[in-house]
């Protein structure tokens, strides 16, 4: 399962990586929630897949090493929190610019002072 | 003597707390201080003449080695006397010459500090330390040239002198640092100790030419000499005091501090006397065919400079001695002559020397201090300065290499001095009176008092050299290392040296008497030397710079062009090729797990991710976009849910709820997609996107299970339930063990959620 996985990790990389070279802005937005999750995938797999072994300490499961590793879900978890915190303030800034300028494009944005 | 630096420092500040009613008094005391610390180095004169040095060593960034670190001894004495006693001068002759600008009290702050850094310049015996001095005079003569900031001129001039300065002292900085790494130190006692080792070292070379740079940047020597002519536009004190016992004479000072250590061998004589002997003879030539006082007093600046410069470096008994006479000298002669020549533009408003003639009726004073100062310029007796002539020349014959072609070149620099020193004389003083200056001169009187006193120096000292002598016979044995028996005569007797001064004096005179009586002459002489040397070195300086920040502006843009997506571009490509590289270095690309398709509700749900993923990239529609993306979303927490991570799962699938709720919100303001690229652009993007995705694709791959350190997941699992009284671990983790981490994490989100507040509000009120 691991191969498909990771395919679909590098399916979502490519896609964001698509997205953010758009000149839309939205896409742009769209394009970072992609590699948000892309990454999350990735630091998740990294640590290998269990299957139905949550690390919760409890008395069926004696052997705490045969638990799913609970640190990169911690870390993921934080992640996927802070991602959504940057994506709604991206969103927020970017319904702001589009009523200032009426325009999606990021090629007018590359003069500061107008 | 660390107090000596403070004192100025307090100085400097004080002079904002001095009250308005009495602020026209503030230079008169500096003066006195600067007298006072005359007097404080006049004191210690016996102790250093019997050979002693006085060390102070004050412990400053200990871990790093770096201490405070000054010395007194025959050298820095005599400087630091120089630039309290000049400095006293100076101050004198400022209050009346500054009366009539505004923004005095910055310039006596300036002024003031240039003082205190020049004496904490001289003082230092670490390296560091001087250089750090060094480039304080750097900064404060740019401050003090562009005084009259509303020119352009002096604006332009004061940058040209920092970019010069500043060029050389990093040249200089560079040098110290490897001369400090040859010997690991950088205290003045250390080099001196091992001056054998570094002048054998491979680095000697290197370190010498970059030191050497910093000294002739600093001490205008050609072709860096222009930027001392700009420094012109300085208010006339500050060119008094820059040019005798200052700034430039800074660079000859570190050349009399490292004569020990890196002197003596062929490549110094070689570099640093052919310098000297050219700045001496382009400086003097020059001079003669100016019209602007001001600058006819810079080029023999620049000439005496070269003098001093041409001394240390052809190696004799003679020529340091030769050297340290001429230094008084000049500084003595130079800042007299300075100070007079303010004098002079503030009664008659001009600086050419042609519009001059006849003062000597209006201010015999004047004529008289004029006269013995050039008398000094031009080496004749009884003044100092011909007994400094007299011990050049005599140097110059001793010299091991090629001096009977030094002669000619300094008997030739000479001719041009006597020259300029009697037209100077006669024009101003002599002829008809053309213009009328009585009612200025009651009123500048005062400026007379400091080139007045500086005058009857040379005079005193030429009558009675032996005071001189006890002042420079230390600095001697610093400089050549052991004792000399120093006899300083006004009369030699008949010998060869007498006859080429007498030869040399002829010489300008004839010089002066064909340029005084041919009127055209003068111009025709600028005509042919604008011929010859067709380069303007300020010109050739700004037309320099400009086409340098011409060259960096367009290359910035080409790198900083402003386009977001050429930036991510190059950024993904540059990743991609590192991380490949890193990838096949590291673990090749072979691939150990198995493909399988179980579970394959796994695997369906693999393709339904796919499926939407690639809809909501190439959807056209907006709408489409949001929920074919939260439908990935939901897709990865259900792999999450499978794969044993609970707490992932719920979170994805509210923040993915939350997340559509916003873009739904939003979207609604938003008109659809528009069409913005063509399909070429599509095609390189999705081609740069795949190979990336490929890329990260075996990345994935090459992470699974890789465990380069021992995790510290075990001890989570094994203290959870122990320590943190919680069975889920992965939320002991964030709430207890990183209870700090996640505690930044809601900082975070509240951040954001106020940067939405506030963004949506604005769009309310419309602002």
């Amino acid at each position: 399962m691991e191969i498909l996985l990771s395919a679909l990790t590098g399916l979502l990389y490519a896609g964001g990586v698509y997205l953010i070279l758009r000149r839309s802005i939205l896409k742009f937005i769209i394009g970072i929630i992609f590699l948000s999750n892309a990454t999350n995938l990735l630091v998740f797999l990294s640590a290998g897949i269990i299957h139905g072994k949550p690390a919760f300490i409890n008395e069926h499961e004696p052997d705490p090493n045969l638990l799913a590793d609970p640190l990169p879900q911690a870390l993921v978890l934080t992640a996927i929190v802070i991602g959504f915190g940057i994506v709604i303030f991206t969103l927020a800034l970017k319904a702001k610019f589009f009523s200032a300028t009426s325009t999606d494009d990021s090629d007018e944005l590359i003069n500061t002072d107008q | 003597m660390l107090i000596i630096l403070i004192l100025y420092l307090v100085l400097a500040f004080a002079l904002f707390l001095i009250p308005k009613n009495i602020s026209k008094q503030t230079p008169l005391l500096i003066a006195l201080v600067q007298l006072g610390i005359f007097a404080f180095f006049i004191n210690y004169l016996p102790n250093i003449a019997a050979g002693h040095v006085i060390n102070q060593s004050i412990a400053w960034i200990p871990h790093l080695e770096l201490n405070l670190e000054f010395t007194l001894d025959g050298l820095s004495l005599i400087f630091a006397l120089l630039i309290s006693f000049i400095g006293f001068l100076v101050f004198v002759y400022a209050k009346t010459y500054m009366k009539s600008y505004t923004g005095t009290a910055r310039f006596y702050f300036y002024l003031t500090l240039f003082s205190g850094s020049m004496m904490g310049l001289v003082l230092s015996s670490n390296f560091i330390q001087l250089f750090i001095f060094w480039e304080l005079t750097s900064i404060l003569s740019f401050l003090l040239i562009s005084f009259f900031n509303e020119k352009e001129q002096a604006r332009k001039a004061a940058f040209q002198s920092l970019f010069v300065t500043g060029f050389g002292g990093l040249c200089l900085f560079v040098g110290i640092i490897l001369i400090g790494s040859i010997v690991d130190s950088y205290s003045l006692s250390v080099w001196l100790e091992n001056a054998d080792v570094i002048r054998s070292d491979n680095k000697y070379f290197p370190a010498l030419v970059l030191v050497l740079l910093g000294v002739f940047t600093k001490s205008a020597q050609f072709p860096f000499h222009f930027w001392l002519l700009g420094a012109m536009q300085a208010p006339t004190p500050v060119s008094a005091y820059l040019h005798s016992a200052t700034m430039v004479k800074a660079g000859i000072f570190l050349l009399m501090r490292l004569y020990p250590v890196l002197g003596g061998t062929i490549e110094w004589t070689y570099i640093v006397s052919v310098i000297g002997a050219l700045t001496m003879l382009v400086g003097a030539y020059v001079a003669v065919t100016q019209i602007d006082i001001k600058l006819i007093l810079a080029y023999t600046t620049i000439s005496a400079l070269g003098i001093l410069t041409l001394l240390l470096g052809i190696d004799t008994k003679l020529s340091v001695k030769a050297a340290l006479v001429f230094l008084f000298v000049h500084a003595f002669y130079k800042a007299a002559l300075f100070m007079l020549a303010g004098f002079l533009t503030k009664i008659s408003g001009t600086r050419v020397l042609y519009k001059f003639g006849g003062l000597i009726k209006h201010t015999p004073w004047g004529f008289i201090i004029a006269m013995l100062a050039l008398l000094s310029m031009a080496g004749i007796p009884p003044m100092l300065g011909f007994i400094g002539k007299e011990l050049i020349y005599e140097a110059k014959f001793e010299s091991p290499w090629v001096s009977s072609l030094l002669i000619v070149l300094g008997v030739t620099a000479n001719v041009f001095m006597v020259a300029v020193s009697f037209l100077l004389l006669f024009k101003i003083f002599w002829g008809e009176s053309r213009m009328d200056v009585t009612s200025a001169l009651s009123k500048y009187k005062y400026l007379l008092i400091s080139p007045g006193i500086l005058a009857l120096l040379s005079l005193g000292l030429g009558l009675f050299p032996d005071l001189l002598a006890t002042l420079i016979e230390p600095a001697i044995s610093i400089i050549r290392g052991y004792d000399i028996q120093l006899k300083l005569k006004l009369w030699h007797g008949f010998n060869l040296i007498l006859g080429i001064s007498i030869i040399t004096v002829l010489g300008g005179t004839l010089l002066f008497i064909f340029i005084y009586n041919n009127k055209g002459a003068i111009s025709a002489w600028q005509r042919i030397n604008n011929r010859l040397f067709s380069i303007d070195f300020t010109r050739v300086f700004s037309t320099g710079l400009e086409k340098f920040i011409t060259f960096s502006s367009k290359n910035t843009h080409l790198i900083q062009h402003g386009y977001n997506r050429y930036y991510i571009i190059t950024i993904i490509i540059f990743t991609s090729l590192l991380l490949s590289f890193q990838l096949y270095m590291n673990r090749g690309w072979e691939i150990n797990s198995d493909f399988t398709l179980r579970p394959f509700y796994i695997s369906g749900l693999v393709v339904i991710i796919t499926l939407s993923a690639l809809m909501s990239v190439f959807s056209k529609n907006s709408i489409f976009t949001v929920t074919a993306m939260a439908v990935t979303g939901y897709g990865i927490s259900l792999i999450y849910l499978y794969y044993s991570a609970v707490d992932l799962a719920i979170t994805q699938i509210i923040i993915e709820t939350l997340m559509v709720v916003m873009f739904v919100l939003v979207l609604r303001r938003l008109p659809n997609f528009i069409k913005l690229s063509g399909r070429s652009t599509k095609i390189r993007d999705a081609v740069i996107a795949l190979s990336f995705g490929v890329i990260m694709t075996f990345l994935a791959l090459k992470a699974i299970n890789v465990d380069i350190h021992p995790s510290i997941s075990d001890y989570f699992v094994e203290n959870s339930a122990v320590k943190a009284y919680g069975k889920n671990v992965v939320n002991v983790i964030l709430v207890d063990f990183r209870a700090l981490d996640t505690m930044g994490e809601v900082t975070v989100l509240v951040i954001a959620a106020l940067g939405v507040f506030t963004l949506l509000n604005l769009k309310k009120s419309g602002k």
